[in-house]
């Protein structure tokens, strides 16, 4: 399992580094989210939660949630903005344009 | 099929590709690897010549697809893998080898390596995603750049003056076991694909289509949209290959749309002229026709 | 059990009693018997090895980076235009500290075409972070391999085994060849700490920016310097098992000796004969050999070079634009000593010319005559 840290890593000393250039660190420190400019925002009242969005990240930045919907087993789509980039293409590709992109406060 | 059968998951839930990557908003690349790992699992080494992707994973110490990836010069991706693979052998480990190569990597520099390796039949999967061009120097003309196409090295006073190059012909030559093509558009198809090539021993070769909204000049939410127009006007046509002789269209376009449709939205296009459009839509035709005289009845 | 081997055999049996596991390779002459007799053991079974026939050199070293990350004993054979062609993985090698053993035939750059024999292909990659060992005979040829598989592995750094074109490749000499029982215990199975694993996954040689990038290369330096000991340890270790005597250089007849002639390889081997006409002849010579060129043995070579009168570095290379490389890493070597000195160099023997006994009397007496040298070479043996 790859280490977690919680920004980029820079040796201190190079007998701290491992014999030559291997990864033991996960990539999680490296928030994408701040490089959005729009945010997408999911209407769960349209969602049909046929996942297309989920299907179409390049991010993996959307989580399925177990949910239920009228007593049904469903899997929900959830926008994890720490690393969403803002790309657009979940907006772009919800056939029942459930998704509206929103311009990012700051 | 029963509705809830149809509307069953088949892409596999589970994530390995982690986050934080580093590549642009919209990387069809990117979305071809998180796919490919689902399929293949974490069973998986990844050998990785130069690319797009030897960025996208992270800085050393950081790596972002959880699973063994090795860097390997731009030539030497397939036979790098080659050697890995022979070394999982003599140790008795059944890991999937994978090359993940560009297109430069692929029709280009590495072209008699990956020639070398299916020869071999060496046992790997080589995946090329293909956004048809050298992206990660900065977007120059690649033996993939469609023709016409605009990059900095076919700039507007020259754009590409030849066709793009028929890799999927010349893998077939080579008589490897299973070749396919894929588009990020359709990933229960190239899902499928890649299962299937999982469990087929030798040389498995996979053309993934992976628009790139940097290179290709359109804005990033497009990417999928233009990998589905790239498929439904026949521009790339999916197909798997079974060794080098037995074609099978995958995904029959009986409508196509028209290819200015896929063209249009993309900047390295817009100094198409009419008479440029009249030449691809016929040429599309032409290689569509072309192939449908080799697919299998 | 003695057998009557060419050099390029002795490499493979080097490499078949170090039991490889992986072997890649592209033929070229005139190394190509060293892959075929491999391919034979291998198909026999002789081998328990997997033999991957590349389309290239720089795949073939490509792919025993590959096999080698995965934690196998690799080995390849190669020669100058074939060396050249994977110069870019030579560097990747090193970069990964793989501990690749491959054994170099030296043989002249084209063009012209040439297969005769030249330095200049081996030391064009002095700089790439491979260890270098340059042999005299066959017997060090495949003794050699097997030690440089236990300094490699120790070290984690490739190691390439040296030896001249024709002159030893295709020159049968007895060998002794070592019981495949010792060998194993001299040479233990390779374990390697961080490989390529689904077990373990990481990512290997990722984009490295100026904040740590200089230390991974002092690792490397560091590795190196180390090399200086092992060498001899292994050296030690080889003799106590198998009775044959290596180190980092060796010497003849330098006890006494006022002037010295250094050279490497076959030239050196040669020279033997000459130190021994010369001391007949009344003059007090001895003999230095440059065994391991990398790394640097520069202490053994101030040792012996600080207490004569004059030396001269005969090179069956040149660094064109400098002079014969051995020349100038012997005179680097001295430099800030107190006792140097003069120093000449010579190069001869290109593109697989005759160096005989006689030549090397003739550049002794040569340079005798001389008080210091006027230019950085002197060359022997052209057609002038």
């Amino acid at each position: 399992m790859a280490k977690k840290s919680d920004k980029k890593i820079i040796f201190k000393k190079e007998k701290e580094m491992p014999p030559f250039a291997i990864s033991f660190y996960s990539m999680e420190y490296n928030k994408t989210g701040i490089w959005r400019n729009f945010r997408p925002v999911i209407d769960y009242d349209k969602c049909t939660f046929c996942l297309i969005c989920w299907k179409s990240c390049p991010e993996a930045a959307i989580k399925l949630k177990k949910t239920k919907v009228k007593g049904k087993e469903k899997l929900q789509p959830v926008i994890d903005y720490e690393y969403c980039k803002g790309c657009g293409i979940c907006w772009e590709e919800c056939p029942t344009k459930a998704i509206d992109i929103e311009e990012e406060s700051d | 099929m029963e509705r809830s059968e149809k509307m069953k998951l088949k892409i596999p839930k589970e994530e390995i590709m982690g986050h934080g990557n580093l590549a642009c908003q919209g990387c069809g690349a990117t979305l071809a690897m998180r796919h490919t790992l689902k399929a293949l699992g974490k069973n998986t080494i990844i050998v990785l010549p130069a690319c797009c992707w030897s960025v996208i994973d992270g800085p050393f110490p950081h790596s972002v697809v959880n699973v063994p990836l090795f860097h390997t010069a731009f030539a030497a991706g397939p036979s790098t893998a080659s050697g890995v693979k022979a070394a999982l052998e003599i140790q008795g480990k059944d890991t999937n080898v994978v090359a993940w190569t560009g297109d430069g990597g692929t029709y280009d520099i590495g072209l008699g390596t990956l020639s070398g390796a299916a020869e071999r039949n060496d046992d790997m999967i080589y995946v090329c995603y293909d956004n048809e061009a050298y992206m990660n120097t900065g977007i120059q003309r690649s033996s993939s750049t469609p023709l016409k196409a605009w990059t900095t090295t076919t700039p507007v006073e020259s754009p590409k003056e030849t066709h793009k190059k028929d890799i999927i012909s010349i893998m077939a030559a080579h008589r490897i076991p299973y070749i396919a093509t894929a588009s990020i558009s359709y990933p229960e198809d190239m899902i499928e694909k890649f299962k299937k090539a999982k469990d087929i021993k030798g040389m498995r070769f996979i053309l993934v289509f992976s628009p790139c909204p940097t290179g290709w000049k359109y804005v990033p939410q497009l990417t999928v949209k233009l990998a589905r127009l790239a498929v439904q006007s026949r521009v790339f046509p999916l197909v798997e290959i079974e060794n080098g002789i037995k074609w099978k269209l995958t995904k029959e376009i009986t409508h196509p749309k028209p290819v200015a449709d896929y063209l249009k939205p993309q900047g390295r296009f817009k100094h198409l002229s009419k008479k440029d459009l009249v030449e691809i839509q016929k040429n599309v035709n032409q290689d569509w026709d072309r192939l449908l005289k080799k697919i299998e009845k | 059990m003695r057998k009557v081997l060419m050099g390029n055999h002795a490499l493979s049996y080097g490499a078949k009693l170090s039991r490889a596991q992986v072997i890649s390779a592209y033929p070229i002459t005139p190394q190509t018997e060293v892959v075929e007799l491999l391919s034979r053991m291998c198909a026999s079974g002789e081998l328990n090895a997997k033999f991957i026939k590349v389309e290239s050199e720089h795949s073939a070293m490509a792919a025993l980076i590959g096999a080698s990350s995965t934690g196998v004993r690799t080995f390849t054979a190669t020669s100058a235009q074939g060396l050249a062609h994977m110069h870019e993985m030579l560097h990747w090698a090193a970069g990964a500290r793989t501990p690749i053993v491959m054994g170099n035939i030296n043989r002249a750059f084209a063009p012209p075409w040439s297969v005769w024999t030249e330095q200049n292909d081996s030391l064009s990659q002095r700089d790439t972070g491979w260890m270098q060992l340059y042999a005299q005979n066959n017997q060090e040829v495949l003794d050699s391999v097997i030690q440089a598989y236990k300094v490699a592995e120790s070290l984690d750094l490739p190691a390439m085994v040296i030896l001249a074109a024709f002159v030893l490749s295709h020159t049968s000499e007895t060998v002794e060849i070592p019981e495949q029982e010792k060998v194993d215990e001299f040479l233990p199975p390779y374990e390697r700490e961080y490989k390529l694993d689904a077990d373990e996954p990481h990512a290997f040689g990722g984009l490295t920016n100026p904040d740590n990038y200089f230390e991974l290369r002092y690792k490397i330096q560091k590795a190196m310097e180390k090399a200086l000991i092992k060498w001899e340890e292994v050296g030690e270790e080889f003799e106590e098992i198998f009775g044959r005597k290596y180190g980092l250089i060796e010497t003849y007849k330098v006890s006494d000796a006022k002037n010295l002639i250094i050279s490497s390889a076959t030239i050196a081997s040669t020279a033997r004969n000459a130190v021994d006409s010369l001391r007949e002849g009344g003059a007090k010579v001895g003999l230095m050999r440059i065994r391991v060129f990398r790394p640097f043995p520069a202490e053994q070579i101030r040792a012996i070079l600080s207490s004569v009168d004059k030396a001269v570095v005969i090179d069956r290379n040149i660094g064109f634009g400098a002079s014969g490389i051995f020349y100038q890493e012997v005179k680097a070597a001295m430099y800030n000593e107190k006792n140097t000195p003069p120093i000449f160099g010579v190069v001869t023997g290109l593109g697989g010319r005759d160096v005989s006994s006689k030549d090397i009397i003739e550049i002794y007496q040569d340079v005798i005559r001389r008080e210091k040298p006027k230019s950085d070479i002197i060359w022997k043996g052209l057609k002038k």
